[in-house]
């Protein structure tokens, strides 16, 4: 029989060369997307001067040709915005994959198990303190209040979350699902009665909440993305356990995997880097549900190429929903991705729908 | 493994105890529980529903600890046993597997290559062999490039099997392999096991339901009985019928076929009075 076939070689998986491939791709959208991203806006700066700001302040190469102002929005202003947008739409992307194969359900996103309700509580709660607490604290450590109880009330959601789910024969990814539910559902209720009781200050409450990367800076970025950044590392390498994980927790088990190990690890590290960049941008719906979705659909499920995919893509992403947001006359980034993310997600489900005949 | 591993039998268990821990206190599944299985013996294991099977399945494979006694594979406590170096040598088909969307079956049978992944990324020229070799024992050759989506109930099974011998198991456990496959998937895949059992020298421990199917493919039958492993057959025969209907509390009858084999059929009446059903 198979002497008479032609010989096709084996598809044991993607390739380094299709890896590579899909990640150069998405790197040279993000690189594009980004440079609009730096060089448009209320004041247009014009890509030309936009990179070679850029080189100049990264390398010392080119000559000054520009006025100063430009040079102040671009570094100032733009550049930690957009760089917020890569950090934060990569760990949204790469988070909402790892959930969706460790809870193996299709509806997984970052927030999940409760990281977007503790932030908001965290955050809200710093917005509503009385406003010399967050000054001097803001002042000690270089960054906000807001920032830091929001990235300790979204790992805190998580740490209760997993508490509760765990059982003498382990942690059910049910029992993970049910908790994440009811802890979130408490939290946001806790958030809506301090919405309702904080007067004046409910507009830095919504807008907090509706997420924004317009508070980025050098000095906030530069606490969270060595988080992200390393969490991303540790997660990349443990694609061979996520891609176990596809065939099912009984058989991922037989295949080697410590279930209960992986579980802890897997949603501390994907907690790690939604808190961290929740705490910089608010609670950006969307990109970790849609982002990992698409990859799938377009790539295949294997975790070697769909995780560092999902951070290139999903970072290009949310630079671009932000550019967009900024160009509408500044809607909060949040809303864009919603927008946008939502009726293309339904097309897209209507379409495999049609396609595949499931 | 160690040279002095090789003379030791595949599978021992020694008193063995197991059981689950419930809200009404623990209860043994299994209990007093003795048992060898040589290197390269394919053993069916027989039972009502609930009798213990899978148990002794997950003792054998690792995933459920005793509560009592030893379990020692090719010679070595269990205990002794790294989760990696225990998928490299066990391999186990469960009575349903999801199998992921978006995956050509090469893809999917590579995953049994993951308890030897020692690259940081991709598969090397072993993994490429040992999948190749799984798909043509296994007889899938031919689905290596289709979609896993697409596949029928009785190709399914087959790229299951693929995907545990791309483990290069010593050890292959299968929990009702025949439980969705029709007669000739049944005997198709019970064929390939012997097979394998042969060209892979690879012990192969099998839950089946069909008590004929075990008494004609299997070297010898067990019974999971009364929380206790028991040989299901006596003297020359497979299976004991009377042992059968004591397990299974149904009535076996024996028959002869016209070649002189005997087989063993469940006796069903239906009750005087009742009409058939429609």
């Amino acid at each position: 029989m198979s002497a008479t076939q032609v010989a096709r070689p084996l598809l044991l998986g993607p390739t380094l060369g299709r890896t590579s491939l899909v990640l150069v791709s998405g790197l040279g959208l993000l690189a594009a997307v980004s440079l609009a991203a730096v060089a448009f806006g209320t004041t247009g700066v014009g890509p030309g001067d936009a990179a070679a700001i850029i080189g100049h302040r990264l390398l010392g190469v080119g000559t000054v040709t520009w006025p100063a102002s430009s040079e102040t929005i671009v570094w100032e202003l733009r550049l930690p915005r957009v760089a917020a947008g890569m950090i934060v739409g990569a760990g949204l992307a790469c988070a909402g994959a790892v959930f969706q194969a460790l809870l193996r359900n299709p509806l997984a996103d970052p927030y999940i198990i409760g990281t977007a309700a503790g932030a908001s509580l965290g955050a809200v709660s710093a917005l509503l303190l009385p406003a010399i607490l967050p000054v001097a604290v803001g002042a000690w450590l270089g960054i906000g209040l807001v920032q830091l109880l929001a990235f300790a009330g979204g790992l805190g959601a998580v740490v209760v979350v997993f508490g509760v789910a765990r059982g003498h024969a382990g942690t059910p990814v049910i029992a993970l699902l049910l908790a994440g539910y009811a802890v979130s559902s408490l939290l946001a209720a806790c958030v809506a009665l301090m919405m309702f009781l904080s007067g004046d200050r409910l507009g830095a409450v919504v807008s907090w909440l509706l997420g924004s990367l317009g508070g980025a800076s050098w000095t906030r970025l530069a606490l969270a993305a060595p988080l992200i950044v390393g969490s991303f590392g540790i997660l990349l390498l443990r694609w061979r356990k996520l891609n176990a994980l596809l065939l099912g927790e009984q058989q991922a088990a037989h295949l080697g995997v410590d279930l209960e190990r992986e579980k802890r690890l897997l949603t501390a590290l994907a907690a790690l880097a939604t808190s961290a960049g929740v705490a910089i941008s608010g609670t950006i719906g969307f990109v970790g549900l849609v982002v990992p979705h698409l990859l799938r659909l377009a790539f295949g499920p294997d975790h070697r190429l769909l995780l560092p995919a999902a951070m290139v893509y999903g970072a290009a992403l949310l630079v671009l929903a932000d550019l967009g947001a900024r160009l509408a006359g500044g809607i909060p980034v949040g809303v864009v991705t919603a927008l946008i993310g939502a009726p293309f997600f339904l097309w897209l489900l209507r379409r495999s729908l049609v396609v595949h005949g499931r | 493994m160690a040279a002095e591993a090789r003379d030791a039998p595949a599978i021992r268990l020694t008193d063995v105890a197991a059981g689950y821990r419930g809200s009404a206190g623990d209860r043994s599944v299994l209990d007093g529980v003795d048992l060898e299985v040589r290197g390269g013996e394919l053993v069916a294991v027989l039972g009502a529903n609930g009798s213990g099977k899978t148990t002794l399945l997950r003792l054998l494979a690792g995933v459920l600890a005793p509560s009592r006694g030893t379990v020692e594979l090719y010679g070595r406590p269990l205990g002794a046993w790294t989760r990696g170096e225990l998928a490299r040598s066990v391999a186990v088909l469960p009575q349903s597997m999801e199998l992921p969307d978006g995956f050509r079956v090469s893809e999917v049978v590579a995953l049994g290559r993951i308890p030897h992944g020692r690259r940081w990324f991709g598969a090397d020229i072993e993994d490429a062999r040992a999948v190749a070799d799984a798909l043509r024992d296994a007889g899938a050759e031919d689905l290596a490039h289709r979609p896993v989506g697409e596949l029928s109930g009785g190709e399914r099974q087959r790229v299951l099997v693929a995907l545990a011998l791309a483990q290069e198991p010593q050890l292959l456990l299968l929990d009702e392999p025949t439980l969705h496959l029709d007669l000739a998937h049944q005997i198709a895949l019970v064929r390939l096991l012997e097979r394998l059992r042969r060209s892979r020298r690879v012990t192969v421990v099998a839950v089946l339901h069909d008590l004929n199917l075990a008494a004609v493919f299997a070297d010898r039958a067990l019974l999971v009985h009364d929380a206790r492993v028991v040989p299901a057959g006596r003297d020359d025969l497979a299976i004991d019928p009377l042992l059968a209907r004591r397990a299974f509390g149904v009535a076996i009858e024996e028959a002869l076929t016209a070649d002189g084999r005997v087989v063993l059929t469940p006796a069903v009446t239906r009750p005087m009075n009742e009409p058939p059903a429609s």
